[in-house]
């Protein structure tokens, strides 16, 4: 009898746990942040439903601040699919002039991010939205549902979720009421890692070390993918071999010196590391309920 | 200094992840045990010795340890996994969380969950999937009644195998005497549970004695320490690939007009290209012509793997049919018996119609009878009423059309459904399909679960029912003697008495719980009819 390994027992999950959605849910779409966890959330979703295509659309909520590579890379993935590619900011932060320098990283991820992605929601009256969470990043994470309910303002509802047995999930809701769909809460950052490299998934070259603009900045390293980056007083620009471990805004974003420049060396490198991987997250350091605290007012 | 950590921390922030050589199976477990056993303080005490806390997280730990801890600032391992603000505020654990960790040999996931009675369908979930249990138990209090109802929800739910942790071992002087009581009448509680193994540990997760390594204190336990234990089990696992073949449809996968092809997940069974298949429930047969995946096509796919069928005749089957082995048919029934655990505030409506989702089949449900409630205390049949939150009971259930079933010892995937409240949209219940259970429909106190319990009833009975029987009766007989009547007479008084009395007591129990329910049913009505709101 055949053994399925590890990651196939992953992999047949979350193509599960897709097929149910597009088979029970009106309108979904993919929440495509086009970081490591989105790059294999993309990948399985193109596997669960061949030979035809994802019977949904791609959403990127951009906050105007991702790194320049990203926004690349995200056009190029999904022409290369031949997927629909929905691009969603929120006009009146970009209108008000908010930004993680002026405005501070808390204001300005919920005003791009977070209020962007309700807009986003709202604007085209998805009632699913699938994302990269993995129930290892964080302690708030780990209590989320794999199809998470939220009220008609997007809220969650930490203390009142349903319970989810065996395979079985209910999909059941109100006009109004949403699902955030999480088909990767069981994987690890390792998981992530080794799919990818077993898969032979495109994921945007900011994960493999390179010598880099950078600039230390309140313990952290700081690429300056523009000039919309001032320096402060004292602060000067260096040249280093760095990568990153997680993509996001990148004034929010940390390097990590580094000189792994291929996947294996990157997973030899993440498997002696000693740090977690949101390490390098600036917004996660708000406060120690913080990631609760944000997904409860619609962060994802 | 907030951020400062021990050195002796800090050089246990070692690999986040270990290498995979010679790996065994994934094993999911879960930790039950009732408030303040430490189940959260294990699994964060596991985490910390398998080395899985990274550094920054080890810095967080500290400083929350010093903010919300309950071990006067030094490392609280329970704030590791008690993630919600509310958990951190009260110290307790609401809803389940899983963790992942890895040692050389073995792949975890643990379902951290929630020791009080009120969040007990939380506990329910983790133990779903689960193929071990870890019951917790304070060597101070011993055997408590959250530990009786954990340990019969885990047997109900399918987990075989028990590692048996007494905790906070530190605070009976490390007592082999104490040890062996407690172990002891677990065991003797545990008897019909039909766990096939039961390991029993004594431990201390705030030290960490035997949870990585032997402890010196213990040095009369002979067995193995608890991550080693669970490093090397062989569990009795999953028994569904050697099931026969049953695939619940999932998505009708039609890209264009030349494909038609059926998606979704083995639930049992394997399937070859050329195998001839029944579609349930029309019975229409054909056979396999691709098993196709973006990987390319399979000659044979088995349980666990999500594939795309194509059949070689054009027959009808959608979302919610199952295609199975032609020659093994499964059972097609309007109705069934299933063991419920209600999982809702709301009580069940005998009578009212829920949702039910059974594999990738919706239809309408109605419980048509309860036969008897579970007593958690004694796991003894209790007389049937509808369901609260956490209670269980023996229902039949009644569905508006055909579902494809198994047992749920069988298979959890054509034998476990959900109940859903259609207004509410809450899920109700969830419900395990006994197709052994008699179809008695008899509405008294039903047969009793098994035979092999009888005895130890028996003899609970003496002790709890008789003996104040007897000795009331005792009275009443001496007091006729005093008062003047005749010593026969007053042994037949006794007698009558000691007889007459529990009846009596089980009539005035019986008339109050039909009051009772005759109140909620009339609320009901009057609900039903616009009741004057």
């Amino acid at each position: 009898m055949i053994q399925l390994t590890h990651l196939q027992k992953l992999e047949a999950e979350a193509i599960h746990i897709f097929r149910e959605v597009a088979a029970e849910c009106e309108r979904p779409v993919l929440l495509y942040s086009i970081g490591k966890d989105s790059a294999v959330l993309l990948h399985l979703a193109m596997k669960a439903f061949y030979p035809s295509k994802p019977p949904f659309p791609l959403l990127h909520v951009d906050t105007t601040w991702k790194f320049r590579e990203m926004i690349e890379f995200r056009d190029r993935r999904a022409k290369e699919l031949g997927l629909e590619l929905l691009v969603h900011i929120n006009e009146d932060g970009v209108k008000a002039g908010v930004n993680p320098f002026d405005s501070g990283s808390r204001l300005h991820t919920d005003v791009m991010k977070t209020q962007g992605l309700k807009q986003a929601l709202d604007k085209y009256r998805y009632d699913a939205a699938f994302g990269g969470a993995r129930r290892d990043e964080e302690k708030s994470r780990a209590k989320e549902r794999v199809f998470s309910l939220r009220s008609a303002e997007h809220r969650w509802d930490p203390k009142n979720q349903r319970p989810e047995p065996w395979r079985l999930y209910n999909t059941r809701k109100r006009p109004g009421e949403s699902f955030r769909v999480f088909p990767l809460s069981n994987w690890t950052e390792s998981d992530v890692w080794d799919y990818i490299a077993k898969e032979n998934i495109p994921v945007p070259s900011l994960y493999f070390a390179k010598v880099r603009p950078v600039v230390r900045r309140d313990g952290a390293l700081i690429m300056r993918d523009d000039e919309r980056m001032p320096l402060r007083p004292g602060e000067a620009v260096e040249h280093l071999s760095v990568r990153f471990r997680t993509l996001g805004c990148y004034p929010l974003t940390g390097a990590v010196e580094s000189t792994a420049a291929t996947l294996p060396e990157i997973i030899a490198e993440m498997r002696a590391s000693k740090v977690s991987e949101r390490e390098g997250r600036i917004i996660d350091h708000d406060g120690s309920a913080s990631m609760e605290q944000k997904k409860q007012e619609g962060y994802f | 200094m907030a951020y400062a950590l021990a050195e002796k921390d800090l050089a246990h922030a070692a690999p986040l992840a270990a290498p995979r050589a010679g790996e065994k199976a994934l094993l999911r477990f879960i930790t039950c045990g009732s408030v303040d056993d430490g189940k959260s303080t294990l699994i964060g005490r596991m985490l910390y010795d398998s080395r899985m806390i990274a550094e920054d997280q080890l810095a967080a730990l500290d400083r929350d340890s010093k903010k919300f801890g309950t071990q006067n600032g030094a490392l609280d391992f329970a704030l590791l996994v008690d993630g919600l603000a509310a958990e951190r505020e009260q110290g307790i654990t609401i809803d389940v969380a899983y963790r992942y960790f890895r040692t050389d040999k073995r792949s975890f996931i643990v379902a951290d969950t929630p020791g009080h009675e009120q969040y007990t369908r939380n506990m329910a979930t983790g133990a779903s999937t689960a193929d071990l249990a870890i019951i917790l138990i304070d060597a101070r209090k011993g055997i408590l009644p959250q530990t009786r109802r954990h340990s019969f929800i885990v047997s109900m739910l399918g987990v075989r195998d028990v590692a048996l942790a007494i905790n906070k071992m530190d605070l009976v002087d490390y007592s082999e005497a104490r040890f062996n009581e407690i172990v002891a009448a677990y065991r003797d509680m545990a008897r019909d549970l039909n766990f096939r193994t039961i390991a029993p540990l004594p431990i201390s997760a705030l030290n960490g004695d035997n949870i990585a390594s032997l402890s010196e204190r213990t040095a009369w336990f002979q067995g193995e320490p608890l991550l080693p234990l669970l490093e090397n089990i062989e569990t009795a696992g999953d028994r569904s690939s050697e099931a026969s073949f049953r695939f619940p449809v999932q998505w009708v996968n039609r890209p264009d007009l030349n494909f038609r092809g059926f998606s979704g997940w083995v639930a049992s069974g394997a399937v070859h290209v050329g195998d001839e298949i029944a579609s349930m429930p029309s019975g229409k047969t054909s056979r396999v012509q691709r098993i196709v995946t973006a990987d390319g096509d399979l000659d044979l796919a088995v349980a666990g793997q999500s594939v795309t069928l194509t059949l070689a005749d054009e027959i009808d089957a959608s979302r919610g049919d199952v295609l199975v082995a032609a020659t093994q048919r499964p059972a097609v029934a309007t109705e069934i018996q299933a063991r419920l655990l209600w999982t809702a505030e709301t009580d069940m409506h005998p009578g009212a119609s829920y949702i039910v989702k059974l594999g990738a089949r919706v239809a309408n449900a109605t419980i048509a009878q309860v036969h008897h409630l579970v007593d958690i205390h004694t796991f003894e049949p209790a007389r049937a009423r509808p369901l609260g939150l956490n209670e269980i009971g023996l229902a039949t259930i009644r569905f508006d059309r055909p579902m494809i079933l198994g047992d749920y010892r069988d298979n959890r995937d054509l034998g476990g459904f959900i109940l859903i409240d259609r207004i509410t949209n809450e899920t109700v219940a969830f419900g395990l399909i006994d197709t052994s259970a008699a179809a008695s429909s008899d509405e008294a106190a039903a047969p009793p679960a098994t035979e092999t319990a009888n005895w130890t009833a028996l003899k609970r009975n003496l002790r709890t029912k008789l003996a104040p029987a007897a000795f009331s009766g005792s009275c009443v007989g001496l007091g006729a003697v005093v008062l003047g009547a005749s010593p026969a007479t007053g042994l037949l008084l006794g007698l009558a008495d000691a007889a007459l009395r529990p009846v009596a007591r089980n009539l005035l129990r019986d008339y109050r719980r039909f009051r009772a329910r005759r109140a909620r049913i009339g609320a009901e009505e009057s609900l039903s009819d616009g009741g004057g709101i």
